[in-house]
């Protein structure tokens, strides 16, 4: 007769503890994705509803005038900015994991003399502020003349010291030893076992590798601004800023530079919702030490 | 850090046990090996390490060796003004006026007010979401994660860009309910700017760390969790005495990049100012360093800022390292 009472007293401790513990997920997750739904939301709308309107109506529903607007004005130099974030974001974080890998898996597999010492320079790279080295970039830009192109945001994005970091823990966790004896034996050269067995195999330390390093470049707002004067080198949040700068005098920008940011941010969620096994695993291989 | 990080250890994700599979790939990777010859792989090797370090030593070591050398320079106008300034040779000149500079130093006051309030509410709440994302008792826990992890996808500048809206009086759904509410705060005022930016940091980057956190949580031995519920020990008990001492490692690396990150803060304060927020044009060390340099021109005092921002940065992860190494050698 007791024995119900017994259990259901847990039981219904349990319940509680479990919508405590749910609750508090739920409002953290509504923390963050309450502003992503008002983006949604407020690129819909035309400048004098965003600004005076109920944002989660869809009162002054105008996203096709929003999109046209950003095709049209100044012929389309949004779509411009697109393709140079593309660019400097895509050819960068290619070029970046490649370096970082071959270097990864050098410091993993190969012994020679000096080779701790040369890890450590690399990690105190990891350390070293990237803004507090931007403004060095640029100085050093401006005397080899090299400010003000392409060249001046893309050569300082191949380098990422973490990814050279990431790149060893994921040899040693994924390229074992015997593939590469088993190559040696069959007479393949160091570099072609390389070329065809290590990175092969190191593949989700390169996507990983390539996936921080495009979204650190996509998001990165601090060496364009200070790299770049021409209009037509910008990135897209360079861009962005800069319309967000003319919205306080012209409100007609806001439409844009929100239409703009929601276009802007789309690629890269939908990049993490797809390839979410990958970013987690390179979040874990950097923590575990 | 160095002795640590160099350890090589299989990422947590493969399925094989990770802690358990430490020190057997540590001896895969140190031991016995038939190497081709010394020559051949130390070839390869070379080959292998020269695109880094060329790129290295081009995009870091030759501009902070360049923020050196620039740093102990200045421009002065010369006698009549007639024929432009000059470079002269300034010694520690500009770290001296850096320093003496009250705003230089406001800066860092600013850093530290601001890590005061950030890395608990950072540190701290990824770990509590952690821990109840960890529990039996959560239910869709990849939704979760994704969730919270989405607006690291969002580029600082959009961010602040929409925190600005959402701080607007008229324009923000949440100003109008805080004011119907009776409890209404101007973000965007003097006293208001920093827990507007420390709201702005914590939404980018809280996801982060909770997936970060959560990931090593996984890794605990949950035989080692089994034993002692048995034993009795309650989900606070379990948390504080085995969760928490386990993940030490992770909590120290977010800690040191939480710590190196605030020390960058610009984007954020920058946008805010720009928007008609009362923020200085000099308010963190890094709008310092960009002030002296685009608006002074002062390219000497820029460098020197710089320097001394890498400087402090490098000091407090030294010092964070040390803290968790020490901590970490006590409890083992």
């Amino acid at each position: 007769m007791t024995s119900p009472l017994v259990t259901r007293r847990p039981g219904g401790s349990r319940w509680l503890s479990r919508s405590a513990v749910n609750g508090v997920l739920v409002l953290a997750a509504a923390y963050t994705l309450f502003p992503l739904i008002w983006l949604v939301t407020a690129a819909t709308k035309d400048a004098g509803n965003l600004l005076g309107g109920d944002v989660f109506s869809f009162q002054g529903f105008d996203l096709a005038r929003n999109l046209s607007d950003l095709t049209t004005y100044q012929d389309g130099i949004y779509f411009r900015w697109y393709g140079n974030s593309l660019l400097y974001a895509g050819v960068g974080a290619l070029g970046c994991s490649l370096v970082s890998v071959a270097a990864g898996y050098a410091f993993d597999k190969y012994r020679f003399r000096g080779k701790e010492k040369l890890f450590a320079v690399v990690l105190l790279g990891v350390l070293l502020p990237s803004t507090a080295l931007s403004l060095p970039l640029y100085l050093l830009a401006v005397e080899t003349h090299t400010v003000n192109t392409y060249w001046s945001v893309l050569i300082p994005v191949l380098v990422n010291p973490f990814g050279v970091y990431l790149s060893r823990i994921f040899s040693a966790g994924y390229v074992p030893d015997e593939a590469l004896e088993a190559a040696r034996i069959d007479g393949a050269s160091e570099l072609r076992a390389f070329w065809s067995i290590g990175l092969r195999m190191i593949m989700p330390g390169f996507v990983t590798v390539f996936l921080f390093q495009f979204t650190a470049v996509w998001n990165n707002f601090f060496l364009p601004l200070v790299m770049l004067s021409d209009k037509n080198l910008y990135p897209l949040s360079l861009g962005l800023y800069n319309w967000h700068s003319n919205a306080n005098a012209t409100p007609d920008f806001y439409p844009m530079v929100v239409t703009g940011s929601l276009l802007a941010v789309t690629p890269l969620i939908i990049a993490f919702v797809t390839l979410q096994r990958h970013w987690k695993a390179g979040l874990t291989a950097g923590s575990v030490k | 850090m160095s002795t640590e990080a160099t350890r090589e250890t299989p990422p947590a994700t493969t399925p094989a046990p990770a802690p358990a599979a430490g020190p057997t790939a540590r001896t895969t990777a140190r031991g016995p090996k038939r190497p081709g010859s010394a020559t051949r792989t130390g070839l390869a090797a070379t080959v292998l390490l020269t695109p880094f370090f060329a790129l290295f030593t081009v995009a870091m070591v030759i501009p902070v060796g360049y923020a050196l050398w620039l740093s102990l320079f200045t421009e002065k106008a010369s006698g009549l003004g007639f024929d432009g300034p000059r470079t002269v040779f300034h010694g520690l000149g500009n770290y001296t006026e850096a320093l003496g500079d009250p705003a230089f130093r406001d800066g860092f006051q600013v850093l530290l007010g601001y890590c005061a309030f950030y890395i608990p509410l950072m540190v701290g709440g990824a770990l509590i979401l952690s821990l109840l994302l960890d529990t039996a008792l959560a239910r869709a826990r990849r939704f979760f994660q994704l969730a919270l992890f989405l607006p690291h996808a969002i580029p600082g500048l959009i961010a602040a860009l929409i925190w600005i809206y959402l701080y607007t009086p008229g324009l923000s759904p949440v100003i109008n309910a805080m004011d119907a509410g009776g409890f209404g705060f101007d973000f965007l005022s003097t006293d208001g700017i920093l827990p507007s930016v420390v709201n702005i940091a914590l939404w980018e980057w809280l996801g982060y760390n909770v997936v970060i956190f959560y990931a090593s949580l996984q890794a605990v031995d949950r035989s080692l969790l089994e034993a002692a519920t048995v034993d009795g020990a309650g989900q606070w008990r379990l948390a504080f005495s085995i969760k928490i001492p386990l993940i030490r490692s992770s909590l120290a690396l977010v800690l040191l990049f939480t710590v190196i990150g605030s020390l960058q803060l610009f984007t954020e304060p920058l946008i805010l100012s720009r928007s008609g927020a009362s923020v200085p044009s000099t308010w963190t060390p890094n709008m310092y360093a960009y002030s002296a340099a685009f608006q002074r021109n002062d390219y000497g005092l820029a460098a020197a800022a710089s320097v001394l921002i890498a400087l402090a940065a490098a000091a407090l992860s030294f010092g964070v390292t040390r803290f968790s190494n020490r901590k970490e050698a006590r409890a083992a």
